[in-house]
């Protein structure tokens, strides 16, 4: 069983959601952003996204953008961000691992080699923005032979004649994209939620993970009752960014406050 | 025995796109989930509208009495005259200009933008969108949603609203809102950013109106397909006053627009060769320029899979050209597949060769070019001398340069 499915059968088990977390590699530089790695399962984070950072980050609000953009100067690339995944798996075989971006730095590094490395580093899942199924031919058999699972995004523009092509080339879980918009802009209401999971639910067995402006404790644990987990990103990179100082730089207390904003929302979870 | 790793050229280079959207490997829907479902309804209304008579009719109708199509061809004697001074005996070609600068708007992009305005109605959709560089395609956006009452966002680099303001201004005249983009170079490729951005928030009743040949499918191939009026308009006036077609067609290239509409009904012409030209910034030698065919690879960025600017972990770079409207890393997908077939010839004109082409035409012409077609100036000035005296060389006009006047008297150290 993969880490990905284990983790979410354990919390099954358990009768709760999963907390997602989502920070940029790199950000405000290696090792900070490593240090945060390596606390959040201490923290409570249940599975790991990694956003891989790119120039045009399409998808991603200011926030997301700027971190990017701290991440690149830092000297961000996808090789470094495997060799961060693997310098984190020395010290945690359980907590999945998914990287999140855009295809061209997948291209560049060469589809099949890019699996083989991921995979090689201890990566479990892969989230490509950009890559609808439509395209996805390009990446499902290398990805598939390397047991890499491929999260789909649904959105609320997903269409029911469209929902089962979706989710067929879906595995690992579903990425629910709450809303109609970008990355830490706006957020959905729960009536909005309570139609469209159950709806998700009728194509598919897998977990499904809501994101996009989930920020604070009590939306994630409200969405991770409603969903099988509860993704978290903006927020936490709002904080880092507030830690910073004038020159972008990390302070001593960027990966306590980064770390303790993942405890408030992993408790809030466990208390739903 | 064939050589598999060479390309075998298709039977027609006017079959594309395939029905994935792709041109070769170029081409494709390469858009997050929440755009598929409106790029496949933009896909769906585009092919009715295509059958659609009345669809055709009433664009065409706004071409002849709200544009002024068709363009005029015009001999440029005294650029030809000019040209054939400094050539071998027998050489200099004869040069025309296909005078899209002469489109209400000032230039070629208001032929697609009528087309897609007329579009998002039929599609119900009561805002529209779009990017610019220049600030010619908002500008022709703007102006359609004015005509038709529909409120209108143009997103343009912060970079690009400073040295174009004759062109912000103008927007604002007609009715629509500029919203200056600061992210990244904070050029055209920026705005098509935060234009897509915008757009997958706002996609109920939103139509993104996209200035070139490229992005996710079918954009490329409806642009093309609307601005391919220059092309055939071209063809019966060549054959009109010559009797025969051109021997070369030279146009610039940002995102490639100008040239697919001009090149698009030659394309199964063998006699006749193709140039585009690139915007070689301050030199390709150099990091400042934006010739994506030339010193790019293929990449996916805004939707489609195209040649494109980027260093060597993918990371997209900043072009440089003194025409915003060629600051652009990548290139249509369907230029990039002519460029791999080797169908299209394509080559760069810096700067400063632009700049002296705008001056030139200017002097002998009377005619200020705009600064994207000064770079397909630039090529013409340096082959039409290489060609034999009865070949005829056709340059697209496409833009005029009213709106580059500040720009340039800066280049050239006057006060205004």
């Amino acid at each position: 069983m993969s880490r990905i499915a284990q983790r979410f059968a354990d919390l099954k088990r358990d009768g709760r959601g999963a907390l997602v977390t989502y920070l940029q590699a790199y950000d405000p530089d290696p090792a900070t952003s490593l240090a945060i790695l390596r606390g959040l399962p201490g923290a409570g984070a249940d599975v790991i996204e990694i956003g891989v950072p790119f120039t045009d980050p399409m998808a991603d609000g200011p926030s997301i953008q700027r971190a990017a953009l701290r991440a690149l100067k830092a000297g961000a690339t996808l090789s470094r961000v495997l060799a961060m995944v693997r310098d984190f798996r020395r010290e945690d075989a359980a907590t999945p691992v998914v990287l999140m971006g855009y295809y061209n730095p997948i291209l560049a590094y060469g589809v099949q080699r890019f699996c083989t490395d991921a995979a090689g580093s201890g990566v479990d899942g892969l989230i490509i923005v950009d890559l609808p199924p439509e395209e996805a031919d390009e990446v499902e058999p290398h990805a598939k032979a390397e047991s890499l699972d491929l999260i789909r995004l649904v959105a609320p523009t997903t269409d029911e004649a469209r929902l089962p092509r979706v989710l067929g080339a879906t595995s690992g879980f579903v990425y629910y994209v709450s809303i109609a918009g970008i990355t830490g802009t706006k957020s959905a209401t729960s009536a909005s939620l309570e139609q469209a999971i159950p709806r998700i639910r009728r194509h598919t067995q897998l977990p499904v993970c809501i994101g996009f402006g989930i920020r604070t404790p009590q939306q994630a644990a409200e969405a991770a009752r409603l969903g099988d987990g509860a993704v978290v990103g903006t927020a936490l990179v709002d904080t880092l960014a507030a830690s910073l100082d004038e020159d972008g730089r990390a302070r001593p207390e960027t990966v306590r406050q980064v770390l303790d904003q993942v405890r408030g929302l992993a408790e809030a979870i466990r208390a739903a | 025995m064939q050589d598999v790793t060479k390309i075998v050229p298709p039977n027609s280079f006017r079959q594309g796109p395939d029905g994935r959207g792709r041109f070769g490997q170029f081409g494709g829907r390469f858009v997050a989930e929440t755009l598929m479902p409106l790029i496949l309804e933009v896909e769906k209304a585009y092919e009715a509208a295509k059958r659609d008579p009345q669809f055709d009719a009433e664009w065409r109708r706004l071409l002849t009495h709200y544009v002024g199509r068709p363009s005029p061809l015009w001999h440029a004697e005294r650029m030809t005259e000019h040209l054939r001074k400094g050539a071998a005996p027998g050489k200099g070609a004869k040069v025309y200009f296909k005078r899209d600068e002469l489109n209400h708007t000032g230039a070629h992009k208001i032929n697609a933008v009528l087309g897609q305005i007329l579009l998002a109605r039929r599609m119900g959709k009561t805002r529209i969108i779009a990017e610019t560089g220049a600030g010619q395609h908002g500008v022709a956006t703007a102006t359609a949603c004015a005509l038709f009452d529909l409120p209108c966002t143009v997103f343009m680099g912060a970079t690009d609203v400073e040295r174009q303001q004759p062109n912000v201004f103008r927007m604002k005249l007609l009715g629509a809102e500029v919203r200056p983009v600061t992210s990244g170079a904070a050029t055209l490729k920026d705005a098509m950013n935060e234009a897509l951005r915008y757009w997958v928030a706002n996609v109920e009743d939103t139509y993104y109106c996209i200035g070139t040949v490229a992005g996710p499918h079918p954009y490329p191939a409806m642009v093309r397909d609307f601005q391919s009026v220059i092309g055939t308009e071209a063809r019966a006036q060549m054959q009109e006053a010559e009797g025969r077609l051109p021997d070369a067609l030279v146009a610039a290239i940002g995102g490639g627009s100008n040239a697919m509409g001009l090149f698009y009904p030659f394309l199964d012409d063998p006699e006749v060769q193709m140039i585009g030209v690139e915007a070689a910034g301050r030199g390709l030698h150099t990091e400042e320029h934006a010739a994506s065919l030339e010193k790019g690879r293929p990449g996916v960025l805004h939707g489609n899979r195209m040649y494109l600017l980027q260093d060597a972990d993918g990371q997209v770079q900043e072009a440089h050209s003194i025409s915003a409207g060629l600051d652009y890393p990548g290139v249509g997908p369907e230029h990039s597949w002519l460029h791999e077939l080797g169908r299209v010839e394509y080559v760069g004109a810096t700067d400063d060769e632009a700049l002296a082409a705008f001056q030139l035409c200017s002097k002998l012409e009377g005619i200020i070019p705009a600064l994207e077609p000064a770079h397909a100036l630039a090529e013409v000035i340096r082959r039409a001398p290489q060609m034999d005296r009865e070949q005829i060389l056709l340059m697209n006009l496409c833009g005029r340069g009213d709106k580059d006047i500040f720009t340039v008297a800066r280049h050239l150290g006057v006060e205004m």
